[in-house]
């Protein structure tokens, strides 16, 4: 138990060490270049200081409890002798991998909920539309469009269709429904998919990926253990577009309308 | 409300955002896989750990992060000096990528891909400048894309435009680029942007448009991120191409 302690000594080196450039960026232009006082000095660098330990603990916590099981669980999950039983695992068809899809979606869905980045832009939609766009409602879209993301990532890895068709469908999708979404949202929906993968959800999914690669018969996991991540990006931005869809039109019908909210800000 | 009974809530919070993972865990462990949790005492302690480190964190972002990115927004705002802010958005967008630990594992992943698929010499040297090579050119997109996206604030373009462009330039990649570098590449624009990053960036967005006149803080101060996911996948399959 002792070692957990030592460790999260070491990972909040490493994190430091990985803050490092952006702090010196950041009062590098702040005394060279702006040459102004920043209000509230103090209470920034405590600020920071409580980020570089609060991420210490976070992912040392994560290395610790989480990691390991959940690699180990996909590992397991789509181990041949698991998925195939006594069966030749290349009889399966993809249907036969039902828990795979339910492990990718569920893991997909609960790692976004923690993923700290999202919850940072969630707080920061919030405020700024004061109160319009809740912090739960948004990363409940943008978790659910994860979860669908990675599901149907992992139907691809299986199938071995290429990954291009999904994404370049998802593209002309997103854009029909931009065409369609209230202005106030889109540059958030594009937004959360670049944020949805990060700390959390990366190493778990990439793990599933990878173990999914190496034992679907015909799969190579370099090449196939890719794209995971791809369709965990795509995915949430066409949720949370459908989600504010879907609340404006609910809005429409009540008399309030989110978007008047906003403007009269 | 007393500091104490704060304290407690900011907690309850974190733990409720953790709930899902440990449940998800749980159920496949014990009903599908029917196995027991091995090390269950270090796994609560590792627990106590993530809900200790998230409540931290959340602390410190809206005392740290969010202030210090809308101070430098205003402050560039004010002094009107475009150039210096188009700068800071670069070395921004450069420094925070380059270290990134999920890059450096993503580049050495695509090193091993190159020399497996024959494209470089399968040798730990040419993989390291491989790998070293890919990194800069992804930190480099980052920063352009920052760039490109603070410039976009200002003028207010609709973002949609901008993105439209770069899903072609994309779609166009993806024709001409090797196969096997495709799924890296797609991968990339998803690992760029760190926990640290984003609520700076996003706090940068979001200070300028309110500080600029005319600007609206909801419609153009967000879609830094979504810049910085998008140039990656570009530049990493021209690197591709190129290597």
């Amino acid at each position: 138990m002792m070692h957990l302690f030592v460790d999260l000594v070491y990972v909040i080196i490493d994190t430091v060490w990985d803050v490092l450039p952006i702090v010196t960026i950041i009062f590098g232009f702040q005394f060279l270049i702006l040459r102004k006082p920043i209000p509230n000095l103090k209470r920034i660098i405590t600020g920071f200081v409580l980020v570089l330990l609060g991420l210490g603990f976070f992912l040392e916590g994560l290395q610790a409890a989480l990691f390991p099981l959940g690699r180990l669980m996909a590992y397991q999950l789509t181990d041949p002798s698991f998925i195939a039983g006594s069966d030749n695992v290349a009889a399966l068809r993809w249907w036969n991998y039902y828990w795979v899809y339910l492990f990718a979606f569920a893991i997909g869905f609960a790692t976004t909920i923690a993923e700290p980045s999202l919850l940072a832009v969630a707080i920061k939609a919030n405020q700024v539309s004061a109160g319009a766009i809740g912090t739960w409602g948004l990363r409940i879209a943008v978790a659910i469009g994860v979860a669908i993301g990675i599901a149907l990532g992992v139907f691809r890895i299986i199938t071995g269709t290429p990954l291009y068709w999904y994404i370049i469908s998802g593209y002309v999708f997103v854009l029909v429904q931009t065409l369609f979404a209230p202005r106030m949202i889109i540059a958030l929906a594009y937004d959360s998919g670049g944020v949805t993968t990060s700390t959390v959800t990366v190493p778990l999914v990439a793990a599933l990926g990878l173990g999914l690669a190496g034992t679907v018969p015909g799969r190579n996991p370099l090449l196939d253990g890719f794209g995971l991540i791809a369709f965990a990006s795509l995915f949430p931005i066409m949720s949370v577009l459908g989600y504010a869809q879907l609340s404006e039109w609910k809005n429409r019908r009540n008399t309030q309308s989110v978007t008047k909210e906003i403007s009269r800000e | 409300m007393n500091p104490l009974k704060a304290i407690w809530a900011a907690l309850f919070d974190s733990l409720r955002d953790l709930l899902p993972i440990i449940v998800v865990i749980a159920f496949f462990q014990l009903a599908v896989l029917q196995q027991p949790i091995p090390n269950f005492s270090e796994i609560t302690v590792g627990i106590l750990f993530v809900v200790i480190g998230l409540t931290l964190f959340v602390q410190g972002l809206n005392m740290g992060l969010f202030p210090i990115g809308e101070t430098m927004a205003y402050s560039f705002a004010s002094k009107g000096n475009l150039f210096w802010l188009l700068c800071f958005a670069f070395a921004l967008g450069f420094g925070t990528t380059i270290a990134e630990p999920a890059l450096i594992a993503v580049a050495e992943e695509a090193a091993l891909v190159a020399a497996t698929g024959g494209m470089i010499a399968n040798n730990e040297q040419s993989m390291e400048s491989y790998a070293q090579g890919l990194r800069y050119t992804v930190a480099i997109s980052v920063g352009i894309a920052i760039v490109i996206g603070v410039f976009r604030i200002i003028k207010g373009w609709p973002i949609q435009y901008l993105i439209v462009i770069g899903y072609i330039g994309v779609v166009i990649m993806t024709v001409f680029a090797p196969a096997e570098i495709i799924g890296i590449a797609y991968d990339s624009g998803g690992v760029t942007t760190s926990t640290i990053t984003v609520p700076l960036v996003t706090a940068l967005g979001v200070g300028l448009a309110s500080s600029i006149k005319g600007r609206n803080p909801m419609v153009d101060g967000f879609g830094l991120i979504a810049f910085a996911s998008l140039t990656p996948m570009i530049f990493v399959m021209g690197y591709g191409m190129l290597v």
